[in-house]
């Protein structure tokens, strides 16, 4: 790689030619602080704070978008520097509702954490304070302009998730992030991904928070309260509690719901693999019977909205399953209730996520196999952080623990469900063996990792050619979209997932400051470690967990009967995008 | 149409005799034709009823029988607003101003028909003591003048490409098509050192040099986007001269490898977007732009884009994404334009009277240019005279004249005896110039020096009845509802500084206020995104400078010396000349006027007094009162 | 600067309709063509309210709150009709320092609108706008385009009055 000497702070660095000043002071272990530049998200030069001067220049030099050029020379940290950025922070506070501690990112505010580092009064410059009401129509997301501070990172993420609903309106003082016509979010083709959220630095967007519904129901001596954690939850949750990014803390987890209270602790990693055996058997008769092709996976709630809004006529080309979340509920109220004696409704279920969408996916009509919801509550993987610390529970010294029974056999197939390309990767390896009727050599289908927004690959399998295209983020899903819509792309079977890198980059997964997110790739970091308990497993195919062979025995017969029809498959709408008022 | 530089003399030839009359060329016949009547079309104008007037001096011809001896022509701005609408007979060269419908008769009767002009309707010029009519060629607003770019504003009719062919037009294009190379055309804008008119003054052919550099598909844009409050000059060449401005968008397109123009222009300018349409359609027609110009291998086309009225998107990066379709946001450079710019392509961007200069600096040379102006300042500048002036309106002067000549002698000075207390240049981006340093020659550097800058051209006059800080708070109105919202420093910091003034002037003002502004202003200049953030504060800061006794005057004495500033304001009632009529008691608007024990000598009902309390300081009472009994301090 | 929603209830015939979706496909493929396309578009509607910057969005493909965003952010664009009797008085520099300030408000107190609104009734709209260029007739106004000049504030009561029915 063709380099550049420059020399920051009076130290010379080769740093790669093409940085920004801000890569190259990264390299160099200094932090410019920044507030509004989210790398390949967010890139507007808007918020300012990144000034540092650079010999010769004119002005001060804008950090994050500004390329080093041989020789230049750059200082991060002088008195005019720290003046400059005292000021930004200041008049960002002036128009800031500083309801510091009681805001839910109260010390983990990349606004907050600056203020401090750079002693401002903040009270210096007053003003007018624009004043918002709070848009909580939505059931995931929850917007508080109060506290909006215009770095547009939401914007950023909202488009590059093809959505757009929510964009910078009116002009100078008076620009806002907003929906069009003020609406609210919940009457706009949000697809409640939350990608906004983790872009927030600060208090502006949240999750709705159900965390206090599910303390009293665990108060609640009639109900049976029962939390079943998703495959990428593991894999963060330690990221509330210190850990860094891709530490595994499955078993610290465990323990610390059971000591929450719940009445059973379970893996989704169960109704994963049970997900592949319907969908899998779903796709080969479909393949057999001529039905809709494509098929495009159906895990992911904020991509089912994108598909209903954005491309109702691909509605009929999803899988008819229900996601695992929505399987573990079902399967909880039926399945289970009868087995444990347990009248559905006394079941309080809760499944933990990394997801804001999965918060709408359990009020969608098709979701209450046993006439009530399948899932009482989703709470994102921050919720449960912050249940945790709120009920004093030490994670940290907490010692390992075991999901508990009938359902803590999982295979590595059902792990890797939390990446980009999981669900594919596990449905093939499923697939191949129904199809061939032998053992595979390899089970793992590299093509179909990574974080690349769009991959493609061909197998044959048996006496079929088989192309499957995996898109992460719904924006890069439009681009797959559009092609097989346009004819160009040929494929037969879809995955896709509405975040970008998949559930380990969810929106409901805990904040990291753009600091981070600019130089580490957090999905790849954490989908590292599913990968890795993929590689530990003995079982590494669904179709090989005897948990899923038990109930198949016990309940459903086969994959596609009758019954897992009625309890693990649901229907979808066509929603379009201006007239869902 | 024209397909060779040799149709185009010939055309040139075939035309001359039609504009003759108006260029002292007195031997050119065409027709019977003997005079040439020349009604200002310009916004001014038309706004003052020049419309009618033509369609009654036609009616007038017509009923007199000499329609086809008398040639009426529709012209751009002929600079002098104030005194519209303007008609001027040629060769004659009566200069008929503020006329009306009503005096059409008597001067096609008297004048046109008769020989003589009507002395009452002709313009007087008051000079000193001196009170005379004044013709076109002896009027001081013009003789100082040294008209480049607006050379043909006011005597080609716009809507007529023949006249601007009459007039050499199409031949610089000519030139560089058939006799020069594009780098001898990037040399000859870089020797004539014409910097850019419409801003910060930066190198015209630097830009091009840059953006030729550059390969692929490129853009050749030009902002007339004119956003100045009191800035008109690139309407005027638009309205006056359209073609001057495709013309020089081509010669730009061949040097740096373009084929595609973009006019932005602001759609509240319906005359100039008209004229260049018709502009756009009559070159096309004549083969002067489309498809192998002269015949060469060079192909260049204009579209036009409107602005929608966002004050920002004279901002170059801003202008840009506003083509694109998208808010009128700024982005941060580099990269630049010429690398980057429009759809991501190497861009040009030029105002419009920048373009108005190319076409005759390639026809006489970069050396001819160089020779006016000042040392680093080459050529004229066009200002938009406007406030407190006599003769509000349009000039052109070489770069280098001092504020004093611009003032008092094309401008005719303050009318009312007022004295001159600042001029405002650069608009909300420039700053006010005092009375002291009056006699500056004015130049891109001279006026940066003392705090103002040249901006697009704007030059506004004031006199002792204007606060100043009132002023700064106009202009800071101005740039916070213009301001584009993307970054802090504009977004926040200008608004701050606005409410320290209105808290200044609502008498509320410490001491303090002035550092923190001084701070602000410091800090918004230095960390803003683009250039109107960057200059935001020049009012302030400016006027801070030269007028800081003001700010103190509101602060400490909670007085407006101009009295102005309303809040300062106390209105009385002289209760000795007051006969407690009433009529300010009916138009107050906030029963602030009651009435006292006390009857003047001489009255019959008792004075009127106001309620200070009570009072909003609008100053009905004063302007309905007819004995001059009401006064504000 | 933040545009009020219009409370005014949508009134758009077919033929509009069908004139919007001609200007629309009139620019398919033209890069940059939403300005042009909301400019006629508030030519065929007066204004553009979500009514007619739905059907834009639905035929353009671009997502409503982008153009949404493009229509607050520029000053031409209105989201209200203009009143049937629409003033503007010119607040530009060289209208400013010979007083239109003080105009614009006598406007706004003897039709009791606050300026940049348009009256309950849709029978006044006020505004101020950027220079509208007739410096040389300071301070000027327009009342339905007419534009009028030289005035002071004792003038505007003869104007209104022009425009009584």
């Amino acid at each position: 790689m063709a380099t550049v000497n420059v020399k920051i702070n009076g130290v010379e660095y080769a740093v790669p030619q093409g940085s920004t000043v801000l890569e190259a002071a990264r390299i160099a272990n200094i932090d410019i602080p920044t507030l509004c530049y989210l790398k390949d998200i967010n890139e507007i030069g808007a918020c300012r704070l990144c000034l540092v001067e650079v010999k010769g220049a004119r002005g001060l030099v804008t950090a994050c978008v500004y390329p080093v050029n041989e020789g230049m020379e750059i200082f991060t940290n002088t008195p005019r520097v720290q003046a400059s950025r005292k000021m930004n922070l200041q008049l960002i506070l002036s128009n800031h509702e500083k309801k510091c501690l009681s805001c839910i990112r109260s010390t983990n505010c990349e606004l907050q954490k600056l203020c401090r580092d750079y002693g401002v009064d903040e009270g210096y410059i007053k003003g007018t304070v624009n004043e918002y009401k709070i848009d909580d129509s939505s059931v995931s997301i929850i917007r508080d302009n109060n506290k909006c501070i215009l770095c547009r990172r939401c914007v950023g993420a909202c488009n590059n998730q093809g959505v757009g609903v929510i964009g910078a309106n009116n002009r100078g003082f008076d620009t806002e992030i907003s929906c069009a016509f003020g609406q609210d979010l919940a009457s706009t083709s949000c697809i409640n991904c939350g990608q906004c959220i983790v872009s927030c630095p600060v208090g502006a967007l949240y999750e709705r928070d159900d965390t206090d519904k599910i303390f009293d129901a665990i108060a609640d001596p009639t109900k049976h309260v029962l939390i079943c954690t998703a495959p990428s939850v593991r894999a963060q949750i330690g990221e509330c509690f210190g850990y860094a990014p891709g530490t595994d803390c499955e078993g610290k987890m465990v323990a610390a719901l059971r000591r929450l209270g719940f009445d059973g602790v379970f893996d989704m990693n169960f109704t994963a693999d049970l997900t592949i055996l319907e969908e899998a058997n779903e796709f080969l008769s479909r393949v057999k019977n001529g039905g809709a092709l494509p098929m495009i996976t159906s895990c992911s709630p904020g991509w089912i909205k994108f598909c209903e809004h954005y491309y109702p006529d691909f509605v009929d080309n999803l899988s008819t399953c229900k996601s695992p979340q929505q399987m573990f509920g079902a399967i909880a109220k039926t399945y289970y209730a009868e087995k444990m004696g347990w009248d559905p409704k006394d079941i309080v279920f809760v499944s933990a996520i990394p997801c804001t969408a999965k918060k709408f996916e359990i009020g969608r009509d098709g979701q209450s196999a046993a006439g009530v919801p399948d899932v009482d509550f989703a709470v994102t993987t921050r919720e449960v952080g912050r249940m945790i610390e709120k009920a004093g529970i030490k994670f940290r010294d907490l010692a390992d623990e075991d999901f508990d029974d009938p359902f803590n056999v999982a295979s590595g197939a059902g792990v890797i469900f939390g990446a980009t390309g999981g669900v594919m990767e596990a449905a093939l390896r499923t697939a191949a063996e129904v199809i061939e009727g032998k053992p595979l050599e390899k089970v793992e289908f590299n093509d179909v990792r990574g974080v690349e927004g769009v991959k493609l690959a061909s197998y044959k399998i048996g006496d079929i050619n088989l192309n499957v295209a995996v898109a992460s983020g719904s924006g890069n899903a439009k681009k797959i979209l559009d092609a097989v819509r346009a004819g160009e792309l040929d494929v037969q079977f879809i995955e896709v997932m509405a975040c970008p890198g998949g559930c380990v980059n969810g929106g409901g997964q805990p904040i990291q400051p753009a600091s981070v997110r600019n130089s580490i790739d957090l999905a790849a970091t954490r989908a590292a470690i599913l990968y890795k308990a993929d590689e530990q497993k003995d079982i590494r195919k669904s179709h090989e967990s005897s948990a899923v062979k038990k109930i198949y025995d016990e309940y459903f017969g086969e994959p596609n009967s009758h019954k897992a029809h009625e309890i693990l498959h649901t229907h979808y709408v066509k929603r379009g995008l201006y007239n869902n008022k | 149409m024209i397909k060779t530089l040799a149709d185009l003399n010939a055309a040139r030839e075939a035309y001359a005799p039609t504009i003759g009359l108006r260029v002292g060329n007195l031997d050119a016949k065409e027709g019977k034709i003997r005079k040439h009547i020349l009604i200002c079309g310009g916004t001014g104008c038309t706004s003052s009823g020049s419309l009618t007037i033509r369609e009654k001096l036609e009616q007038v011809l017509d009923a007199r029988g000499i329609a086809d001896e008398v040639k009426v022509i529709t012209t751009g701005c002929f600079g002098l607003c104030a005194l519209g609408p303007i008609m001027i007979v040629y060769p004659d060269s009566t200069f008929y101003s503020r006329i009306t419908p009503a005096d059409i008769e008597e001067i096609v009767d008297s004048h046109i028909i008769g020989g003589t002009p009507v002395e009452r309707f002709e313009f007087h010029e008051q000079t000193g003591d001196h009170h005379a009519v004044a013709g076109l060629n002896d009027m001081t607003f013009y003789k100082k003048q040294h008209r480049v770019a607006l050379h043909n504003c006011g005597v080609i009719d716009p809507e007529n490409v023949n006249d601007y062919i009459a007039r050499d037009g199409y031949q610089a294009l000519g030139k560089v098509l058939t006799s020069m190379t594009r780098e001898e055309v990037v040399q000859t804008i870089l020797d004539s050192g014409l910097r850019g008119r419409g801003g910060a003054g930066f190198p015209t052919g630097l830009k091009w040099k840059f953006a030729m550099g550059s390969t692929g598909k490129k853009y050749v844009c030009c902002n007339a986007d004119e956003g100045d409050p009191g800035a008109f000059m690139d309407r005027s060449v638009l309205e006056g001269d359209p073609h001057s401005v495709l013309e020089a968008m081509a010669i730009a397109g061949y040097a740096i490898g373009s084929d595609q123009g973009y006019i932005y222009v602001r759609a509240e300018y319906p005359i100039a977007i008209h004229r260049l349409k018709i502009a756009i359609d009559q070159a096309h027609n004549e083969g002067l732009l489309g498809e192998n110009i002269f015949g060469t291998d060079f192909s260049f086309d204009v579209q036009l884009r409107f602005g929608a009225g966002a004050f920002v998107c004279g901002e170059e990066t801003a202008l840009m994404t506003s083509i694109e379709g998208k808010r009128g946001e700024p982005r941060p450079r580099p990269p630049f334009p010429a690398v980057k710019g429009l759809f991501g392509k190497p861009t040009i961007l030029n105002n419009v009277e920048t373009y108005a200069n190319i076409a005759q600096i390639i026809l006489k040379g970069a050396d001819w240019f160089a020779s006016m102006g000042t040392e680093k300042s080459k050529g004229t500048k066009v200002f938009a005279i406007g406030g407190k002036i006599v003769n509000t309106g349009l000039v052109e002067i070489p770069m280098g004249t001092t504020l004093r000549e611009v003032i008092e002698e094309i401008g005719g000075g303050i009318p009312n005896g007022k004295k001159f207390k600042a001029a405002q240049t650069g608009g909300p981006s420039g700053g006010c110039i005092p009375a002291s340093l009056i006699d500056t020659p004015i130049d891109y550097d001279n006026l940066l020096a003392i705090g103002s800058m040249m901006g697009s051209g704007g030059l506004i006059v004031m006199d002792e009845d204007n606060c100043m800080v009132d002023i700064a708070k106009f202009f800071l109105d101005f740039t916070v509802d213009e301001s584009c919202g993307k970054c802090t420093p504009c977004r926040v910091g200008t608004k701050r500084l606005l409410e320290i003034l209105d808290k200044i002037i609502s008498g509320n003002g410490e001491l303090e206020d002035i550092d923190r502004m001084e701070e602000l202003c410091k800090y918004i200049q230095s960390a803003s995104l683009c250039g109107l953030g960057q200059t935001a504060p020049n009012p302030v800061v400016s006027t801070l400078r030269y007028f800081k006794d003001e700010y103190i005057a509101h602060i400490v004495d909670k007085k407006c010396p101009a009295g102005v500033c309303k809040k300062l304001l106390n209105y009385t009632i002289d209760k000795e000349k007051c006969i407690g009529c009433g009529k300010c008691a009916k138009n107050c608007p906030a029963d602030a006027i009651i009435k006292t024990d006390y009857v003047a000598p001489g009255h019959k009902l008792p004075s009127l007094t106001i309620d200070a309390a009570k009072c909003v300081k609008c100053g009905a009472c004063m302007s309905g009162c007819k004995f001059d009994a009401i006064s504000k301090q | 600067m933040k545009k009020k929603l219009t409370t005014v209830n949508f009134k758009g015939t077919k033929e509009q309709e069908e004139k919007l979706i001609a200007v629309i496909d009139k620019y398919a493929g033209v890069r940059g063509a939403m300005m042009p396309i909301l400019q006629e578009a508030q030519e065929i509607y007066g204004y553009l309210p979500i009514e007619v910057q739905t059907i834009i969005a639905e035929r353009t493909g671009v997502a409503l709150e982008e153009i949404y965003g493009i229509v607050s952010f520029y000053a031409q664009f209105k989201l209200n009709p203009d009143g049937q009797i629409a003033v503007a008085v010119c607040l530009g520099t060289a209208c400013y320092v010979k007083g239109s300030g003080d105009i614009v408000e006598e406007f706004s107190r003897l039709l009791d609108i606050p300026v940049g609104s348009t009256s309950a009734d849709g029978k006044y709209s006020l505004e101020a706008t950027r220079c509208i260029g007739a410096c040389g007739l300071a301070p000027v106004l327009t009342v339905n385009g007419e534009v009028y000049g030289r005035l002071t504030k004792a003038d505007v009561p003869t104007i209104l009055a022009k425009y009584k029915d």
